[in-house]
């Protein structure tokens, strides 16, 4: 396998994991409150996140700064190409970033609420534009032969786009959902897994939109039908999905977690895979695509971050492992009495 | 207006702002690490309390800084794609490196430490403190090794049209980096000093709390001590780099437009760039500049002039900034060494106090001096001698930048002035009055 290409995987590797991480915490940060009735509940949905969402945060920084630096032009292309969504994600997750910390800092109704809110717009936004982006980047933009995209933030906005975007929603709401069922308790607990299963139902029929959309819209299949053995990316992701509902139905909160984040990464593959060797189709004229080969960089700097990947990713995974088992157990109630950083 | 002006002012406006924030996490997590190391070794209650009182502080200027950050990083792509697209072979490897480095064991741990009270030992809560401490210097290690490549390009060959990367250690290793390393981190620490100093002041000030202040005080007074001594040491040698690496930089800090042997130096002066001249000047000292930067008197340096107009950066903004950092240099030497001088009578000495209180505002008007001179004294290179700012910004609508722009002022206004607001709230609270203990004890 050439440099190119184990780093075409790891991109996509590394977008799949900030997805499946930071889901959790942009679909709870959504349904804040939808699921969270009182002062109480809405403090314990914040408590499950505040020790992980700045951690899950940095594998966007992360893939970021891999898109920069294995394929500068696709990074280039991609962020000025996608200027005004990108711009929103990123006002979105300041302001929800934010919330954490300022939040709890003054002792005033109105205050709560402007943050309470910031951080609802600010996890729901980006789930649903990096969809929008992603969808788009799989049905190919609008990129003359200079690499320079010929269309607006509407341009984004088209059907199938659209429908990207619904699907990665409900995929990190089911997703945030099922994180509040493991991490709470009491009636919380279980209006965030009622929450879970109808939201289910309608991931399932935006994704079979979706899949079968994508048929008719992109070219993903083709890689496909060259090597059927890929299928088994799509068909992980369709028994993810199912397994997790039957979890849901059972009540084993974890399992369904564990399903759901499948469920996201697999699907998350299943468009890179299908992608390769591409990383931003364009629409105007297939030449004129960039591809892993295109925009890669020389061969040394691939080495040299396949170095650094190799040693400090798993070290990461390692530590951030700890942390998780560190605040292990539900946030109950009687947790919010006692202010645990102070 | 177009797209570049736009650009090039919403890069400033972030950096600007990510830089309020950003050089006080540098040094306020040490003083921390200590204060709670002490609290360890010592078991010194008070050092628990202070560490915790400035923990509040720290983690409202840490959100800032981070959120802050990612746009940053992002904006590489979204204004300066031709950039991006030409040196990302070597720069967007720096930054990748940063974040796997040091940036996840940063949010990783200062998360651990704010909520891990109750669920680690003493000890290992400490540790904590003290990674976040290092992953903070670890970052702005690599983020000013990026940028110092950016000031004086190494290690690279010029291939398929860009920049690539020629040789990884050269770049990490050149000593210009860590020059603007330790130039950097030297005025955060120092930064740092001074907000625990002024902070403290005004506690003492109002006569509560005295013991502890008192103690805040000393480890921001050391720190800051140090630090300002140093810088000045550093400063000079960074400046004499300067000298020869960017001598286009060097001739505008100074506004000397003649080449000449024996250059002066000018405590003041008014440069007019139209007529190539100085209007004022005041405080000649004749071969001053010739000293510092080549240190003799006879040494030829080069002056404006002698650069065609397009490679000049722009003169005033750059002199005045490097004559407000440095003359803030040195009243901090002059500040903390009275400091030392009264450290044990501190209580007494509300006429200190009081000027150490006001004085808090000062690095962070170096700082940011520092960083004009910097940015502004490269121009009109985006890399020096290699791309030109121009040659850089995105083919994009100029609209888009406009609405992104107002967007940065108005949402960068209103944070950071609520975060200052806590940052004023918290410090004026004081220590919380019962510690609540770190290690075993249960909540």
């Amino acid at each position: 396998m050439d440099l190119p290409t184990i780093w075409f995987i790891l991109w996509g590797v590394l977008w799949a994991v900030y997805f499946m991480l930071d889901g959790f915490d942009l679909g709870a940060g959504s349904l804040l409150s939808v699921l969270g009735k009182s002062e109480a509940e809405r403090r314990m949905i914040y408590r499950t996140m505040e020790p992980l969402w700045d951690g899950n945060e940095v594998w966007l920084v992360t893939a970021g700064g891999v898109t920069f630096a294995a394929f500068p032009t696709t990074y280039a292309v991609m962020f000025s190409g996608l200027y005004s969504a990108l711009m929103f994600i990123l006002f979105a997750l300041i302001l929800r970033g934010v919330s954490f910390a300022f939040r709890g800092a003054v002792d005033d109704r109105r205050w709560r609420g402007l943050w309470d809110f910031c951080l609802m717009g600010g996890s729901f936004l980006p789930a649903l534009l990096f969809g929008v982006a992603f969808a788009n980047i799989f049905k190919g933009l609008p990129l003359d032969e200079h690499g320079v995209y010929q269309g607006s933030l509407f341009t984004l906005l088209n059907p199938y786009g659209l429908s990207g975007g619904l699907m990665f929603l409900l995929l990190f709401l089911v997703h945030g959902a099922l994180w509040l069922a493991v991490k709470t308790t009491g009636s919380l607990r279980e209006r965030a897994l009622e929450m879970a299963k109808r939201l289910w139902a309608v991931l399932l029929v935006a994704a079979v939109i979706f899949l079968l959309a994508s048929r008719r819209v992109t070219n993903l299949y083709d890689n496909y039908l060259a090597h059927p053995i890929l299928f088994a990316i799509p068909l992980i992701t369709v028994a993810a999905l199912i397994a997790m509902r039957v979890w849901m139905a059972k009540g084993e909160g974890w399992q369904a977690w564990f399903a759901s984040a499948t469920t996201i990464v697999s699907a998350t593959l299943f468009g890179v895979v299908g992608l390769y060797p591409n990383l931003l189709p364009s629409s105007l004229d297939p030449a004129w695509s960039l591809t892993i080969y295109n925009s890669a960089s020389s061969p040394l700097t691939l080495k040299i971050m396949l170095g650094v990947a190799l040693t400090f990713v798993p070290l990461v995974i390692a530590y951030q492992t700890w942390v998780h088992f560190l605040f292990k157990g539900r946030v109950k109630e009687a947790d919010l009495g006692y202010e645990e950083s102070y | 207006m177009d797209a570049l002006m736009l650009s090039r002012l919403q890069f400033a406006a972030a950096t600007f702002f990510h830089f309020l924030f950003v050089p006080l996490t540098l040094g306020l997590s040490i003083l921390i690490a200590i204060m709670e190391t002490l609290y360890v070794r010592r078991g010194d209650e008070e050092y628990l309390r202070l560490a915790k009182f400035w923990g509040r502080i720290f983690l409202i200027n840490f959100a800032v800084g981070v959120v802050t950050g990612l746009t940053l990083e992002f904006q590489f792509g979204t204004n300066w794609a031709r950039y991006s697209k030409y040196v990302g072979d070597v720069f967007g490897s720096l930054l990748a490196i940063e974040a796997t480095l040091a940036f996840f064991l940063e949010s990783t741990f200062l998360a651990v430490w704010a909520l891990g009270w109750r669920r680690l030992s003493a000890k290992q809560h400490a540790a904590c403190i003290w990674l976040v401490a290092l992953a903070s210097n670890l970052s702005a290690l690599w983020i000013l090794i990026a940028n110092a490549w950016m000031q004086h390009p190494v290690g690279y060959v010029l291939r398929e049209g860009r920049a690539e990367m020629g040789d990884f250690l050269a770049i990490v290793s050149q000593p210009f980096a860590w020059q603007i390393f330790f130039h950097t981190i030297s005025g955060a620490y120092i930064l740092a000093g001074f907000v625990v100093m002024g902070v403290s002041a005004w506690h003492l000030l109002r006569r509560q709390h005295l013991s502890l202040f008192s103690k805040s005080f000393r480890l921001g007074l050391a720190l800051a001590l140090i630090f300002s001594l140093a810088e000045v040491v550093q400063g000079h040698i960074h400046g004499a780099e300067v000298a020869k690496i960017q001598p286009a930089k060097l001739a505008a800090m100074e506004s000397l437009w003649e080449t000449q042997a024996n250059a002066p130096q000018t405590l003041f002066a008014i440069p007019d760039e139209k007529n190539e001249r100085n209007r004022v000047e005041i405080g000649r000292i004749p071969g001053a500049l010739s000293m510092l930067a080549y240190h003799s008197p006879k040494a030829v340096v080069k002056g404006l002039k002698d650069f065609a107009k397009e490679d000049r950066p722009p003169v005033t903004l750059t002199f005045v900034a490097f004559r407000v950092m440095v003359g803030l240099g040195f009243l901090f030497v002059g500040l903390t060494l009275w400091g030392w001088w009264k450290r044990k009578k501190l209580v007494e000495s509300p006429g200190y106090l009081k000027v150490m209180l006001y004085a808090l505002p000062l690095p962070y008007i170096a700082l940011q001096a520092g960083w004009v001179v910097t940015e502004v004294g490269r121009q009109p290179w985006i890399v020096y001698g290699l791309m030109r700012t121009r040659e850089a910004v995105s083919p994009i609508a100029v609209s888009q930048v406009a609405l992104s722009l107002t967007a940065f002022v108005v949402v960068y206004g209103l944070l950071g002035l609520g975060a200052f607001y806590l940052m004023v709230q918290y410090a004026k609270k004081g220590p919380a009055a019962a510690p609540a203990g770190a290690g075993e004890e249960a909540g």
